[in-house]
């Protein structure tokens, strides 16, 4: 057991008991969807389905409909690619890192980052999929899969390969430690369902969950050794990513800063994400005893170092640009900077490196309004950080005859509202299907962080006597 | 769970009560059969005297296959079944195979322990569950002792429940 201080700021306001919290976030579930809610989801497929118009095309005709050229064999895809994993980093840093650091504000937001890993990954691995044409043929490509070349292997000394299986491994393993934790809150959802409908579902989505004491013991070894086992995963992940261009020879590429820095900037864009996704739920779903201004402000702190992270790393680019004396490297970045894509390169800094740096400011980062508007530049700058890092890197390298310049088509552009529509269409799905707190960590911490633990103890619900209670002792 | 049993379910509104009812039950020699929380009660597994889990051994196992499998697949392809020269390099380097052996070690340590958890939990989908108490999973810790395994009699074992600050004592038949 450990003890909580006194002076630190309660988790849950409003004087939430532990039925409190089943019934705020069943309720959810348990609801008729309102209008907003079909209204939100009609929006989101009808971005699903005017993007799978360029899917189509794409498949049909080929990713010649892209506004690729024989410079730029990479742009809008690997941009994207590279926006949406990062954007999918948050979830398991707030549920693997966050509880080897024994953070508990992490609770009532881990259920939708999460999600949103999840969703943001399948939506990432969209790209790479339809960039390979034929994805039908995609496994003979990817996988270790014997064949009738008499098994011409894949390439293990590709950071293309590397990332098949980071990515899917990343994939499986967050998927299984968010369905882990779905498990109990499946149980409670079964267990309070009148329909006959929702008890079967939530029953077969249970998996037999009773609560008992021997599963829940079990149930913290697991879930503490697949916090350890995302840790380093979540870093690879991003790592692995920066490989893609790293190990190429490319000027703007070829750095080794790039594992670094790439991770940084995807847990910045990943809880600027999920900032602007929880701050919609909160809102909608009236959560905000449970995500409360302290929550958002964690969050925004944790902007603030990874930005100014990302902030070092662009600096530390431009110097050892010219510090490494390398003439093209040293024109990648003046090309940048001032060439044609002027204005992505600065978008970028703008975004990324003043705007967080507004939250230094307490008012602003315990605004919502501000918190929101800045969450949605972050994501816009950091789409821009990885098109400037692959687009103005391609356009001018070693050969002037070859320069060019990439101009996208509606193809490239339908294929990122596709993707779009799916993480959305996904996440409206979990918010009304799925429990978006974690009920039963909640519930673990009530006691000993809510506003009304006190009284609780005063007018004497339990039969105990007041010296045996441990009022501060706390479960975690 | 023994299916048909008599059982006395202790229903408890407090974490900290059930806590130490379990440890005052067990004391007065009654053998408890499981308790249900709707949350982790740390210590409750050390007070119900139950071992802790073997899990972690499990992840180890399961990490050091992936960590072998890859290896072996990674060499036996690229170095004996069709080696080829990849920008003037060994066969097989070493440094290249660390990051799938890495993601493959992870892969099945955590799989091979989840699913190693699910069957010892009897946890699958469309598991019936077996519930005492639909409560038990909102706001009540519930305390099932199995009567055919204690000799005490029910009355006492009632009387000891309601002491050590149970709200309610039902009487259930096990599923």
């Amino acid at each position: 057991m450990e003890v909580t201080s006194a002076v630190r700021k309660p988790l849950v306001t409003g004087g939430k008991t532990v039925h409190d919290v089943t019934v705020d976030v069943c309720r959810r579930v348990e609801e008729k969807p309102t209008i907003t809610w079909f209204l939100a989801v009609a929006a989101s497929l009808g971005l699903l389905t005017v993007g799978f118009y360029a899917v189509f095309r794409t498949l049909w005709d080929g990713i010649g409909m892209w506004g690729l050229n024989k410079t730029i064999g990479w742009a809008w895809d690997i941009t994207n690619f590279v926006w949406w994993v990062g954007i999918g980093h948050a979830g398991t840093l707030i549920s693997a890192i966050l509880l080897l650091f024994r953070q508990r504000w992490r609770m009532s937001i881990n259920r939708a980052a999460e999600a949103m890993t999840i969703f943001a990954v399948i939506s990432a691995a969209m790209f790479p999929v339809l960039h390979m044409g034929r994805p039908w043929l995609g496994a003979y490509w990817n996988l270790p899969l014997p064949n009738t070349f008499g098994s011409l292997w894949v390439n293990f000394n590709s950071p293309l390969l590397w990332d098949v299986f980071a990515i899917s491994t990343y994939f499986t393993v967050s998927l299984v430690f968010w369905y882990i934790g779905l498990i109990p809150d499946f149980a409670t959802i079964r267990d309070r369902a009148q329909g006959i409908i929702s008890r079967t579902v939530y029953g077969a989505l249970s998996f037999g969950w009773n609560g008992s004491a021997r599963t829940w013991e079990r149930y913290e070894a697991v879930a503490l050794i697949l916090a350890g086992l995302c840790t380093p995963l979540v870093l690879s992940v991003h790592t692995i990513v920066s490989f893609d261009f790293a190990t190429s020879v490319i000027p703007g590429w070829h750095t080794t800063i790039f594992p670094p820095y790439f991770v940084a900037g995807a847990i910045f864009s990943g809880f600027a994400m999920v900032l602007t996704l929880m701050l919609i739920t909160r809102k909608v779903y009236k959560l905000e005893d449970y995500i409360t201004i302290n929550h958002i402000e964690m969050m925004n702190i944790i902007i603030i170092v990874t930005g100014s992270v990302v902030g070092v790393a662009y600096i530390t680019e431009l110097f050892m640009a010219w510090y490494s004396g390398v003439e093209y490297e040293q024109y990648a970045f003046l090309n940048r900077a001032t060439g044609p894509y002027w204005w992505a390169y600065w978008t970028m800094m703008t975004c990324n490196v003043i705007s967080p740096q507004l939250f230094w400011i307490k008012k602003i980062r315990t605004s919502i309004v501000a918190t929101f508007i800045l969450s949605i530049i972050v994501n816009i700058g950091m789409w821009f950080e990885r098109f400037v890092i692959i687009v103005t890197s391609l356009h001018r390298d070693y050969l002037p005859s070859s320069w060019a310049m990439f101009q996208p088509t509606i193809y490239d552009l339908g294929v990122y509202i596709f993707t779009i529509g799916l993480f959305f269409t996904f996440f409206f799905m979990f918010a009304k299907f799925f429990p978006v707190i974690n009920m039963a960590e909640v519930k673990s911490i009530i006691k000993a962080t809510s506003e009304k633990a006190p009284v609780v103890q005063e007018t004497g619900t339990t039969t105990l006597p007041e010296e045996e209670m441990a009022p501060t002792a706390s479960k975690n | 769970m023994t299916a048909g049993n008599k059982f006395l379910v202790g229903v408890f509104d407090d974490d900290d009560v059930l806590l130490k009812a379990v440890t005052k039950v067990r004391e007065s020699g009654i053998r408890i059969h499981e308790c249900y929380t709707p949350f982790p009660v740390h210590g409750l597994g050390d007070a119900l005297g139950y071992k802790r889990s073997k899990l972690p051994i499990a992840a180890f196992m399961f990490g050091m296959l992936g960590t072998s499998l890859a290896l072996l697949m990674q060499f036996y392809m690229m170095d004996i079944d069709w080696p080829m020269i990849i920008g003037g390099k060994n066969y097989s380097s070493i440094p290249t195979f660390f990051p799938v052996t890495f993601e493959l070690t992870v892969l099945l340590s955590a799989l091979g322990m989840v699913g190693v958890f699910m069957i010892i939990s009897d946890l699958r989908p469309y598991g019936k569950a077996k519930v005492f108490d639909l409560r038990a999973t909102d706001d009540k810790f519930i305390m099932a002792i199995d009567l055919a395994k204690n000799s005490i009699s029910i009355d006492e074992i009632k009387q000891t429940l309601e002491g050590a600050g149970a709200i309610e004592v039902n009487e259930k038949r096990g599923q």
